[in-house]
């Protein structure tokens, strides 16, 4: 994942539910946590000084328990509610400060949502829920259905036209509602819980069917879940909320590998961590083992039984196996497995186990990485 | 007179409620004629519109036109169905009597819808309306019709016109309510989604709102219906024609065989009006049927006759 520029940022946003919410504001500045606010004004805090940024082109998941303030952070964005106090931007513009005719704008054309009870028309046919979103923008009845057709063919529900969203059952149902949110062709797309109403072997489904559009179109996707498989599954970058607060944010490997707090690291202890590791995280380039040619030459072997051999900008060339008692024999890196980088822990398992030797962890551009042994991954493992 | 005790001190403790009523009524009255006289004039003439279109159509065509009409919103039972209510008031003999009510039920839904509809919305935008209108539709679902006939009278004389203006008082409640009930039903959800693909408030009462609202406020319509109907007896009492006034003058005359022909009457009408709303009220979503309403039933025939019927189902296709 390339660091794309910054499509959103959220800096210092507040949202306290009530009817006083300049007195919570206050109490929060002076020190006081949610709890506090909540006995002494009856005022619920929703969401607290959160501050981080979404990139263009990733999949960006907001996740935490129920309560947490994800749900309420993703209406922030495009103010179905208000924030108390804080700034949202969307390509370098302030969303907060928009008149009511820019935010409509800002609805029709760059933010469109999808949501966890679908939300669709019962009155209207899986076209025309579709093409809602250029039917209010006030879009020609020929162009509005054309692009609702193409998303509704990007879903995979070409032939659905005319059905009614009570005749589909909920994984098609929600299917519409992501193809209503592509046929407006947002920059970005908000989901909120989208698959979490689906029975398990749908949301998967539905889970890979994102992976793949995203990866078609390279959409900027906020993803908000309470399910940390689904998150890791799916997120390139995970915001781990608690109470109002974003605790964390990076990458499941940089969460797993440094949780920021208590919290997280306890959240994370479920997590089946071979499916978040990836091979290059925790391969090991260990020099003693690596024979750099032209530098070095087959005969300074070391004394180990597998060296590694690299030509310029470290490609894999080749490993010499002296583990025999015969002498040592030079396998090419077509005679040999590999694995690549970004292959995650969980596939490489099987791999490890049937070879020999430790496995040579390469770069996209066929660099080596690293090596995993055995012992590492076990290491790995235990430690999260 | 005796002295105020605490114990029953209505003795001499009293509000005059009649006397003010009377004397504001005489006001009213005296000086406000004209206005009241104004407010008959829609009335009339909607009423006369109507009354002169279901006169003058010949009983055997609105058998028939009314029988397609069936047809054309809940299918061909739905017609058979009404061709053999209207046939039967023909046979009772109250053709005309039916028509001359139809016509005051109808003019009296006419203006229900076009005050009960938007109250109904208003009242669902705003709950502070909602709470000063609730008693007043109360009050003219609960007022005997008795109490206000007479004020009527003095204000607006006697006739078919007045007796709509009581239908109405009577049978409006039903469609604000219901239209109110409606609208609030909406699920949240729906009207979140709406937003967030951003729909200003009146797209939002088009296009969300009302039609989801939709078989609510038609369920409104069919009980102001049914409400009129009942009403159109008891306005007989201020020489309003019809069936009621068969009805009226049979039991004035205790004529019974009048009086039943003019009730049986009354009520295959309310049969006809009843099922006809109902059905317009329920939304038929037949899977793969995307042909639009003009293009099923008489009409989609007739069209399909002329050549024209083969119209691309929607404009994309």
């Amino acid at each position: 994942m390339e660091m794309g520029e910054e499509i959103l940022s959220v800096k210092n946003i507040f949202k306290v539910f009530g009817a006083r919410p300049n007195e919570a504001m206050k109490m929060l500045e002076s020190g006081k946590n949610k709890d506090d606010v909540f006995r002494e004004t009856g005022q619920v805090v929703g969401v607290f000084d959160a501050s981080f940024s979404v990139r263009k082109g990733e999949i960006f998941v907001i996740m935490g328990l129920s309560g947490s303030g994800k749900s309420t952070m993703v209406r922030l964005f495009n103010r179905l509610i208000e924030p108390t106090s804080g700034s949202i931007f969307l390509n370098g513009n302030e969303i907060t400060g928009l008149s009511d005719k820019e935010l409509l704008g800002v609805r029709r054309k760059d933010m469109s949502m999808v949501f966890q009870s679908f939300a669709l028309m019962p009155h209207l046919t899986v076209l025309d829920n579709a093409a809602f979103g250029l039917a209010v923008s006030s879009v020609g009845e020929a162009e509005r259905y054309r692009r609702a057709r193409e998303a509704l063919e990007q879903v995979g529900l070409a032939g659905h036209e005319y059905s009614y969203p009570h005749q589909l059952s909920g994984g098609m149902q929600q299917r519409v509602g992501l193809a209503r949110a592509l046929t407006n062709d947002p920059s970005i797309l908000l989901m909120d819980e989208a698959f979490s109403a689906l029975d398990p072997l749908i949301r998967t489904e539905m889970q890979d069917e994102l992976i793949r559009l995203q990866a078609e179109q390279q959409r900027t996707i906020v993803f908000i879940s309470h399910d940390l498989d689904e998150a890791i599954r799916i997120g390139h970058r995970i915001a781990i909320m608690e109470g109002g607060r974003v605790v964390q944010v990076g990458t499941p490997q940089e969460i797993l590998n440094n949780p920021a707090s208590d919290y997280v690291e306890a959240f994370f202890k479920g997590v089946d961590s071979s499916k978040v590791l990836r091979a290059g995280d925790v391969a090991r380039y260990d020099s003693d083992i690596v024979i750099r040619q032209p530098v070095g030459s087959p005969d300074d072997i070391q004394p180990t039984p597998y060296a590694y051999l690299t030509g310029e900008d470290r490609r894999f060339i080749g490993l010499i196996d002296s583990s025999g008692g015969d002498a040592p024999r030079q396998l090419a890196p077509e005679q040999l497995s590999t694995v690549t980088f970004d292959t995650p822990l969980h596939d490489v398992l099987d791999l490890a186990a049937s070879v020999p030797y430790p496995l040579p962890v390469l770069t996209s551009e066929g660099a080596l990485h690293g090596t995993l042994t055995k012992d590492s991954i076990l290491k790995s493992l235990s430690r999260h | 007179m005796s002295e105020l005790t605490i114990l029953d001190p209505f003795q001499v403790l009293h509000i005059p409620l009649g006397d003010w009523v009377e004397a504001s009524l005489n006001y009213l009255v005296d000086n406000f004629r004209g206005v009241f006289r104004a407010v008959r004039w829609p009335i009339d003439q909607v009423l006369d519109g109507i009354e002169g279109l279901l006169q003058s159509i010949p009983p055997t065509i609105g058998i028939l036109l009314g029988s397609l009409l069936g047809w054309q919103v809940a299918g061909r039972r739905m017609g058979i169905f009404c061709a053999f209510t209207l046939i039967l008031l023909g046979l009772i003999g109250v053709w005309s009597e039916s028509m001359t009510t139809l016509s005051l039920v109808l003019t009296a839904v006419f203006f229900c819808g076009l005050f009960g509809v938007p109250l109904g919305i208003l009242c669902a935008r705003h709950d502070r309306l909602e709470k000063v209108v609730r008693p007043v539709l109360d009050a003219m679902q609960t007022l005997p019709a008795f109490v206000y006939l007479v004020p009527v009278v003095m204000l607006f004389g006697i006739g078919n016109v007045p007796g709509v203006l009581v239908t109405i008082v009577f049978a409006l409640p039903p469609l604000v309510r219901l239209t109110n009930l409606g609208i609030r039903q909406v699920p949240a959800d729906k009207i979140e989604a709406a937003r967030a693909f951003g729909c200003t408030p009146s797209q939002m009462l088009r296009r969300v709102q009302l039609p989801l609202a939709t078989p609510t406020i038609m369920a409104g319509f069919n009980q102001t219906l049914m409400l009129s109907l009942s009403m159109v007896v008891i306005a007989s009492m201020i020489s309003v024609g019809g069936l009621g006034q068969m009805v009226l003058r049979g039991i004035g005359r205790l004529d019974m065989g009048l009086a039943t022909v003019g009730g049986l009457g009354l009520v295959l009408l309310a049969i006809f009006l009843d099922r006809l709303t109902q059905a317009m009220g329920e939304r038929s979503a037949i899977a793969g049927d995307h042909r639009r309403w003009f293009q099923k039933g008489p009409l989609g025939i007739f069209l399909r006759l002329f050549g024209i019927g083969k119209l691309a189902p929607r404009a994309d296709a």
